[in-house]
């Protein structure tokens, strides 16, 4: 318990240090006042529009992103199981920019998340298709390297072709994620589905436990494999789409987070899976004040730090499994 | 279209009527592509008939281009040594920041290149007039377009005091000191925000600054057709309650891009924004 009162602390740290850093240089007293106080002036502007929405959607992606790879790392039994790895957050974000550059979610808001969680429960479905309940690492990464590139590729084209000078642009917002510039309308449109995904995915620790004993004795204890697949897609559909939608994909903090704390819960799935969520929201959360304090004019990427982080973790990771499997 | 300013009709007729009467210098180049939108538009007032053959495909483009009629009557061209080439020109006008390639290409191939500096400040604009007219042989008929564009720029001169404005674009950028947009709100009136936080040419303004800064005037941009994030920010609440605070507002076109004499019309438009600001208090 004394890690989840360590991890809670770290997340509450982040997310006040996210509200009361910015390029305004506002008093620290003023701003606190600004957040919880009514109407009018331009204080109350800044906090409760910009800052507030950008820590909010900070706690809330980071979350999806940890607790999604932890769940999905404890299905597969495979430590390589992340959603940015394996193509999920990249198929989101294809759907994302569908939804977008049709015009589609121009005239139904809701059309974003949807299209962005449909993307994300296609990549899943091929995924776990793919590599098999219990796909080894290599035909894992394998299919994941293909979904992808066809996703980050069909989402290239898609904004080359279309008549918005700025969309070409964007491919690296889509790739690389940022929270630079949100507002609350953005929070509203992915809260639902993203909270909705957290608790689906919460709640599969216990059957994830038993998982851990193998599929013959999860089944034996009672564990239904069918539905627990069907929540695990869901949830993960829900939590990274919604997050992918109106933060672009930020990697490897599903891959960091759970194999940073598995040792120190046991490497039992039903703490981890907890640990991981509030261990996603902190490493975003510090990511995203990382990247005001390191360039606070130029919009540097969130998932230029976490790859600058998670690369050489990912790079560990191979070399560890390459014994086991060789 | 710059009827809006009486003096400048009739100095503009004189100079049609200067032109017509001092033919162009008889080394005058033949044959003239421009491939730069700010050099097509000057080279489409001040070149001879038959002298200008072709100008860049963004002459005719609504959000960028103050002369797409004009720009119907000639082929268009996308910069591209092949294409320019195969146009047998005697003098191709650039920009300077036009692809160093393709410039340096076509004075290999023997073409006279042009490079005409954009303007970053309303003199300089003045000066393009007469850089091309000197490119094309029209020297008199660009003397009397730059006097009567000088002329029209002191007459909207604005005597008191200065308001706060600010320029606002996707992903947040502004235009600070040391651009044309920036004397143009100095001139009619206005000090400019992002200038005042210190941006110097063009640059990101975050949020949250011109929030504090509460501009009097904001200056956006028109949306492009197709959707984008970088564009999500011109709709973001707290733009829409600092838009709200402002006085007034104006979305800044194509008159703004080049510093021809259609900047006057956008001069213009800030001058009724100034006017507007006065008349609410």
């Amino acid at each position: 318990m004394r890690l989840f009162g360590v991890l809670g602390a770290l997340v509450a740290a982040l997310f006040f240090g996210s509200l009361v850093i910015g390029p305004a240089g506002l008093g620290l007293g003023e701003s606190l006042r600004a957040l919880v106080s009514g109407q009018g002036g331009a204080v109350v502007l800044v906090m409760q529009e910009i800052r507030l929405p950008r820590a909010l959607l900070g706690l809330m992606t980071g979350a999806a992103l940890g607790l999604s790879g932890a769940a999905m790392q404890g299905y597969l039994r495979n430590p390589l199981a992340e959603p940015g790895l394996i193509g999920v957050s990249a198929s989101a974000a294809l759907g994302a920019v569908l939804s977008l550059q049709t015009g589609v979610a121009a005239a139904f808001a809701l059309a974003l998340p949807l299209a962005a969680l449909g993307g994300a429960a296609v990549a899943v479905l091929l995924i776990l298709g793919l590599a098999g309940p219990r796909g080894g690492a290599l035909a894992l990464i394998l299919a994941g390297v293909a979904i992808s590139a066809l996703a980050a590729a069909l989402t290239s084209l898609v904004l080359n072709l279309s008549p918005n000078p700025f969309a070409a642009m964007e491919i690296v917002y889509w790739m690389m994620g940022s929270l630079a510039d949100r507002s609350m309308d953005h929070v509203w449109l992915a809260a639902p589905f993203l909270v909705l995904g957290l608790v689906l995915l919460a709640s599969l620790g216990r059957s994830l436990d038993a998982l851990t004993l193998g599929e013959d004795a999860a089944a034996s204890m009672g564990v239904n494999l069918a539905r627990l697949r069907l929540v695990l897609v869901g949830g993960t559909a829900l939590a990274v789409g919604a997050s992918v939608s109106v933060a672009g994909a930020i990697g490897f903090v599903g891959l960091v987070v759970p194999h940073v704390l598995r040792p120190l819960v046991g490497a039992q799935p039903s703490r981890l899976l907890p640990a991981s969520a509030l261990g996603g929201a902190a490493v975003v959360l510090a990511a995203d004040i990382a990247v005001r304090l390191i360039a606070p004019d130029q919009d540097l990427k969130l998932g230029v730090l976490t790859a600058l982080i998670g690369a050489p973790f990912f790079l560990h990771l191979i070399w560890r499994l390459r014994g086991s499997e060789a | 279209m710059w009827g809006f300013v009486p003096s400048s009709k009739a100095l503009l007729l004189a100079a049609v009527l200067a032109a017509s009467l001092s033919p162009a210098r008889a080394d005058a180049p033949g044959r003239v592509v421009s491939i730069n939108l700010c050099t097509d538009q000057l080279a489409m007032m001040l070149a001879a008939p038959g002298q200008l053959v072709s100008v860049s495909h963004l002459a005719s483009e609504v959000q960028s281009s103050s002369m797409v009629e004009e720009a119907r009557a000639y082929p268009m061209n996308r910069g591209q040594v092949e294409q320019v080439f195969l146009m047998r020109p005697d003098l191709v006008l650039a920009g300077t920041y036009t692809q160093v390639s393709t410039v340096d290409l076509l004075r290999r191939l023997g073409v006279d290149v042009v490079q005409v500096p954009p303007a970053t400040s309303l003199a300089e604009a003045v000066e393009q007039i007469r850089i091309v007219g000197r490119a094309l042989g029209q020297e008199a008929k660009a003397e009397a377009i730059a006097d009567a564009f000088a002329a029209d720029i002191e007459a909207a001169r604005f005597a008191g005091d200065s308001r706060t404005a600010a320029f606002y674009y996707p992903n947040g950028y502004t235009t600070g000191s040391g651009t044309l947009a920036n004397e143009v709100l100095e001139l009619t009136g206005f000090a400019n925000i992002g200038a005042d936080a210190g941006v110097t040419g063009g640059g990101i303004l975050p949020l949250e600054r011109l929030v504090m800064a509460g501009p009097e005037l904001i200056v956006t941009s028109e949306r492009y057709p197709g959707a984008s994030r970088s564009e999500d920010i011109l709709v973001h609440p707290a733009l829409r309650v600092v838009q709200a605070q402002a006085g007034v507002g104006l979305t800044s076109g194509a008159d703004w891009v080049c510093g021809t004499p259609h900047l006057m019309a956008a001069i213009a438009e800030v001058t009724a924004a100034r006017a507007a600001l006065e008349a609410g208090e």
